[in-house]
């Protein structure tokens, strides 16, 4: 898993430089998201732009659609898209690279970017996939500031509900949201028994761990009819010491100087790994 | 002449085409009985699907299905549907151009007495803000039985407000209903006093007003705007450019239904005076949809009176 895990490293400093250059973007919350991203895209999930749109492919939805820039880096690794226009065209204008997920652009399926509605939304794609008789799955990967919203919980018990044991959501649990904590903000905990309580089947794991986070797939895989969700426990801005667990990187744009040092540090990481 | 509300039209022409197509989905929200949908969930019971009173996930899921190839039809009343999702309607449905019905039944007035949080009345307003949104407001059950096939065969996001209420038959049996076009249920003027423009339950009351008017001498065409996105501005031009007097009719607020669909096209066009009769700008005076209707002139006798004032006829 340490290939993931480097990958994961290599891809921000590609978000970081794209963030930098173009000034604008959700930094925090893309590092905090990155492993998550790079276990589904490169471990778990059966998406391959050759045959993409195969209808048997897996489903994936970014519900935290802001950090579409890591979700750029991943798709532009897996070949959806080419990272040199992305470079090129994110945040300028008339570009079709947006703040986030567009489903004009190859590899994604919806558009989000208001918080709450992937996982209703993976909800009626794993119903679909039953009717279907599919062998797919769904998967659905939400903030932990978004469990916010009402809707959230309303798509909780509608999965629970029809006992869609295909559908698979993550929460990003870094504990930070854009005022602050997440817990000073509107308390979440105990966020597994919550989850539990509406009957879904409940995995932790370190979210910033490849190699944690295809156990918990895997796990999730086999859980039979109940949904599954995975407390993804991360950090925000992780790899760069300058921004991990500050609220205040939500939504920076690093200058030339926190550039290089996050890039600094995410190299010796990189080397710690090799 | 009978009448038949035309949800119940829809659930029948559903329940026909699923038949033959799998991909068919219903989707209600506690609301499956007053939708006139218990049809299709006893003859489809695992292509229907009650999601409970969430109206925004019950838009969100559509759309997810959406996206996965099925053909989901969201009943839901009107009012909810068309507020309380409409953030989800935006997002997921006309933004990802998403192949989801949206069918917003008991709109209007149509729950009466019930009070100003289950009226729709801006409704058409908000949907046809929306890109990528087709609106449409059927006016008796051959119209409404002719729209299914149509949304089956378009595979953009719509919008459909029916009434609670059993309406008239208008139309015969050898009808054509064009997609995206005005229809004429009267035999047009070339040359009329006054043209009625309207749409869904006033259809019926504009074409009773238009014939008490004609036995006064009064020459009337009528058009039903059933489809209000796209909008027919061509029919709409043509018929008003030779008549005296144009006159809207909506149960809808007077800001950003057809009344104002209409006078944009006219403005533009060939510019005269439209008068627009409509609900007012805020909740209704309490009573039946009938009784609203009589007291805010929509109804034919209503429509007529104030035709007439207009003219400065007795």
């Amino acid at each position: 898993m340490d290939r993931l895990d480097k990958l994961a490293l290599e891809l921000r400093k590609d978000v970081a430089r794209l963030i930098h250059k173009a000034g604008t973007g959700h930094i925090g919350g893309d590092f905090s998201v990155m492993e998550i991203l790079v276990t589904l895209y490169f471990e778990v999930m059966d998406i391959n732009k050759d045959d993409f749109p195969n209808p048997c492919r897996d489903r994936f939805v970014l519900s935290k659609g802001h950090c579409v820039e890591a979700l750029y880096a991943v798709l532009a690794r897996k070949g959806f898209i080419d990272w040199d226009d992305v470079f090129d065209g994110y945040g300028a204008f008339g570009s079709r690279f947006i703040g986030h997920p567009n489903n004009k652009i190859p590899g994604i399926e919806m558009n989000t970017g208001s918080l709450g509605h992937g996982l209703a939304i993976g909800v009626g794609m794993a119903l679909a996939s039953r009717m279907d008789d599919g062998r797919n799955r769904v998967y659905v990967v939400m903030g932990d500031g978004e469990l916010d919203e009402g809707s959230v919980w309303e798509a909780a018990m509608a999965a629970a509900s029809y006992r869609l044991g295909n559908l698979c959501a993550v929460i990003d649990r870094n504990r930070l949201q854009i005022s602050g904590r997440t817990e000073d903000v509107m308390g979440l905990d105990p966020l597994d028994e919550k989850w539990k309580s509406f009957g879904w089947n409940v995995l932790a794991c370190n979210g910033n761990s490849c190699e944690e986070l295809s156990a918990a797939f895997l796990l999730a895989s086999r859980c039979g009819t109940r949904p599954s969700v995975i407390i993804a426990n991360t950090v925000k801005g992780y790899g760069a010491s300058l921004m991990e667990d500050k609220a205040s990187w939500h939504h920076k744009v690093p200058d030339e100087q926190e550039l290089s040092l996050i890039l600094d540090g995410l190299d010796r990481r990189m080397e710690g790994l090799s | 002449m009978s009448k038949t509300a035309c949800k119940k039209i829809i659930c029948e022409e559903l329940c026909a085409r699923a038949a033959h197509d799998k991909d068919i989905v219903v989707l209600c929200s506690d609301s499956r009985g007053s939708a006139g949908m218990s049809g299709f969930f006893e003859m489809y019971p695992s292509r229907a699907f009650e999601v409970g009173i969430a109206e925004q996930d019950i838009v969100s899921i559509a759309a997810g299905m959406a996206a996965s190839g099925k053909k989901p039809f969201v009943f839901s009343p009107a009012s909810f549907l068309t507020s309380r999702s409409y953030e989800q309607v935006k997002v997921d449905c006309a933004y990802s151009d998403m192949n989801v019905k949206l069918i917003g039944v008991s709109g209007g007035v149509s729950y009466g007495a019930l009070g100003y949080s289950h009226h729709a009345t801006n409704d058409i307003a908000c949907m046809c803000a929306l890109p990528n949104m087709a609106v449409y407001m059927p006016s008796d059950g051959r119209q409404a039985a002719s729209l299914v096939g149509h949304l089956l065969s378009d595979p953009g996001p719509a919008y459909v407000r029916v009434g609670r209420n059993p309406v008239d038959d208008i139309y015969g049996s050898g009808a054509q209903f064009a997609p995206g076009r005005a229809i004429s249920p009267l035999s047009p003027w070339p040359d009329c006093d006054v043209v009625i423009i309207s749409c869904g339950e006033m259809v019926k009351a504009a074409v009773d007003a238009a014939m008490a008017l004609e036995k006064d001498g009064v020459k009337v065409s009528v058009i039903d705007m059933y489809c209000l996105k796209p909008f027919d501005v061509d029919a709409v031009i043509s018929h008003a450019r030779n008549a005296s007097l144009v006159v809207t009719v909506e149960e809808h607020v007077p800001s950003g239904g057809l009344g104002s669909l209409v006078a944009q096209a006219i403005s533009s066009n060939c510019p005269k005076p439209v008068h627009s009769l409509s609900l007012p700008d805020g909740p209704v005076v309490s009573g039946t949809s009938q009784e609203v209707f009589a007291f805010y002139h929509l109804d034919s006798e209503g429509i007529a009176r104030e035709v007439k004032r207009l003219l400065g006829v007795n």
